[in-house]
């Protein structure tokens, strides 16, 4: 997994709440058998019509916005597991999505693959929307170490939760897997002394 | 302390804790072709060997044709990812329940079905609906692919314990009011961000009537809440349905299980971090008339106009997609397709209600009315009983087990702008199809809507 410190960048508004997964990629495009090429399916058919043209009005085809943060609508990332949404989001270049809540496999599917999810309060999601609608070229920093959300603009700082070993993992591109293989041995202690075994 | 149903559970599959995050031990692993090939190449990459391969069961259901299946895959993309599976399988050893084979099927139908769902287990999947399986009183929940590699190279993930919600349904459900109706109803009342962060215990008079296959139904929902997991404590329903299943333990085993299994529910006076009550009679016939699944209404109710403050926007492009208008009824909305299927409601009892409403009658001649079993065993169960015979004397097709609409990942696709009332278990835009509409019912509200060829009001066959 790639290192996470310090993200600075303009971001991407989508003021909608409750995205779900099949909006951020729609189950017609699971059947890659690798990880990498669904940022170009992201959100695919908010960003073009069905015969393939861009949809000029959504916010990712709108050439004021960029950057790698994208601040959404509360209880993003909804529905299935697929974690094809925290790839597609990842692929399309975003580090950090900020909202107001994350559905629970989301958060840990995107922490899983150096994407951030930063939870913010509803009150803060809303200027922050706002903020980025009116002027689109703001700027934010985003520390994992410090845990802080930074805005120039407003000379403001907040600070976000993360789970201190996530934090570690993403900012040292670790992962579980290499962690629990090293539990080897605790595991088949554990599984030698279960009450009830299946 | 009194401990609560997921206590004993949670607690039971503890390999240790660490901070606020357990080493989390999983008894039973089901994978399918979408979400395992990446977790397949992950380990190769590692050079790591599956832990424990025999705790893994797989079976081919998201991407699969439900015409034809003994011929190979027409559509390549979907063909390449169940061959990807089946090879994947072969190199290392996993029990792979493929197209063609006898226990085929949606992998949370087949999962209870074999008896590989036992209460007490803990249970993953790349899948979010993996909560089916807590209908048995076991842990279980949907993971990312990520973890599917974690648990394939470990058989555990690292994990910190969520809250936990219990949800009482007391009363009797009135007549027509399913298993789906209950669910339905609750996610409406709670939204479909209600219960994030907590595991949910479903109790009460209302759910211990209910079948295992209602259980199910209702525990499978879970997630459209955003709950963890749901879960139901076992009792002797649950015990019955186990019994004699093949993966089921057998003489002296089944004994120990047993016993152990009925030690397993929420003692008294053990605390949840929330609780709702509900009354079974508040419950009528429900139908979703919007783009997430807690945008449910009585089917005989009236769309609501206003929606707290801040979520105008969503609530407005949500109506406008499915080209309904605040305050109005969906009675007598014409409807062209009718969906019955879904690891929500593709169970023998559901197929068994719409069987026996449709005796006798005929589907509108502008419907097309699909049936899909959730597995192979469903299938010939129902060709068993005839039911096979009734659906086709009625219209309506019964095709061969999998997915199919619920997700469109295969040929089953609703058109763009079309309404489907569907057994599924989510509405959101382009879930069947792009541009697809979809209004989630009970099989019984479905079978109906076929019938009537539009949204009508159920009480009148009711009596
Ligand atoms: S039937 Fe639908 S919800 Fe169930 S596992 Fe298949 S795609 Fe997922």
């Amino acid at each position: 997994m790639e290192k996470f410190e310090i993200i600075q960048s303009g971001a991407v508004p989508l003021p909608i709440e409750n995205i779900d997964t099949d909006q951020i990629i729609p189950a017609r495009f699971l059947k890659a058998t690798s990880r990498e090429g669904f940022g170009e399916n992201l959100f695919r058919d908010w960003r073009y019509d069905g015969d393939g043209n861009p949809k000029m009005g959504f916010a990712l085809n709108n050439p004021r916005y960029s950057g790698q943060i994208l601040v959404a609508g509360k209880n993003f990332g909804c529905g299935s597991s697929r974690e094809h949404a925290a790839w597609a989001i990842h692929d399309a270049g975003f580090r950090v999505v900020i909202s107001s809540y994350f559905a629970d496999i989301f958060r840990g599917n995107a922490l899983n693959n150096g994407l951030l999810p930063v939870q913010v309060s509803d009150e803060l999601l809303h200027r922050l929307l706002e903020q980025v609608e009116q002027e689109p070229q703001t700027q934010f920093v985003v520390d994992l170490v410090k845990q802080e959300l930074f805005i120039p603009a407003w000379n403001e700082s907040v600070s976000f939760e993360i789970d201190p070993y996530k934090k570690e993992c993403l900012i040292n591109g670790y992962d579980d897997i290499d962690f629990l293989v090293s539990q080897k041995e605790a595991i088949e202690v554990y599984e030698s002394t279960r009450a009830w075994a299946y | 302390m009194k401990k609560t149903l997921f206590d004993k559970i949670w607690e039971a599959h503890v390999v240790r804790s660490m901070g606020g995050l357990d080493v989390f031990y999983i008894d039973k692993h089901l994978i399918h072709e979408v979400t395992s090939p990446q977790a397949f190449d992950e380990i190769s990459a590692r050079n790591l060997p599956l832990y424990r391969k025999n705790q893994i069961v797989a079976t081919a259901d998201h991407n699969v044709p439900t015409v034809n299946q003994h011929l190979p895959i027409q559509e390549p993309l979907s063909r390449m990812q169940v061959d990807k599976l089946t090879e994947n399988c072969a190199k290392h050893g996993v029990e792979l329940f493929g197209l063609g084979h006898q226990n085929q099927g949606i992998v949370h139908v087949i999962g209870p079905e074999l008896g590989i769902t036992q209460p007490g287990m803990t249970i993953v999947c790349g899948d979010s609906h993996t909560s089916t399986h807590g209908a048995f009183g076991a842990i279980a929940f949907g993971i990312g692919t990520s973890q599917v590699a974690q648990v394939m190279a470990s058989q555990c993930l690292l994990i910190s314990r969520p809250k936990k919600m219990r949800i009482t349904v007391d009363g009797e459900l009135g007549r027509g009011v399913s298993a789906k109706d209950l669910i339905l109803y609750v996610i409406s009342k709670l939204g479909t961000g209600g219960a994030t962060g907590y595991f949910v215990e479903y109790a009460g008079s209302a759910v211990r009537s209910l079948s295992m296959e209602g259980r199910m139904t209702v525990c499978n929902m879970s997630i459209e809440m955003g709950a963890r997991g749901g879960m139901i404590a076992p009792d002797e329903t649950t015990f019955a349905y186990v019994n004699g299943r093949e993966h089921a333990p057998k003489g002296e085993r089944w004994e120990q299980a047993l016993a152990y299994w009925k030690t397993l529910y929420s003692e008294e006076g053990a605390t949840f971090d929330k609780e709702y009550f509900f009354s079974a009679e508040e419950i009528s016939p429900m139908i979703t008339y919007g783009t997430n699944p807690g945008m449910g209404i009585a089917l005989t109710g009236a769309i609501p106009t206003t929606v707290p403050a801040g979520e105008t926007a969503s609530f407005d492009k949500s109506l406008e997609y499915m080209g309904f208008a605040p305050g109005e009824s969906l009675l007598g909305k014409e409807v062209n397709y009718v969906f019955i299927g879904s690891c929500t409601n593709s169970r023998i009892e559901d197929l068994r209600v719409v069987a026996e409403f449709v005796k006798g009658r005929h589907k509108a001649s502008h419907v097309e009315a699909i049936i899909v079993p959730g597995s192979k065993h469903v299938e010939q169960q129902a060709i068993a009983e005839g039911i096979d015979v009734l659906l086709a004397e009625a219209g309506f097709e019964l095709r061969e087990p999998g997915c199919s609409a619920c997700l469109a990942m295969n040929e089953d696709k609703i058109p763009a702008g079309a309404y489907c009332v569907s057994t599924s278990n989510r509405n959101f835009e382009g879930r069947q199809g792009p541009g697809s509409r979809t209004l989630l019912a009970s099989p019984l509200v479905a079978a109906i809507t076929a019938v009537e060829g539009k949204i009508v009001d159920v009480t009148k066959y009711l009596n």
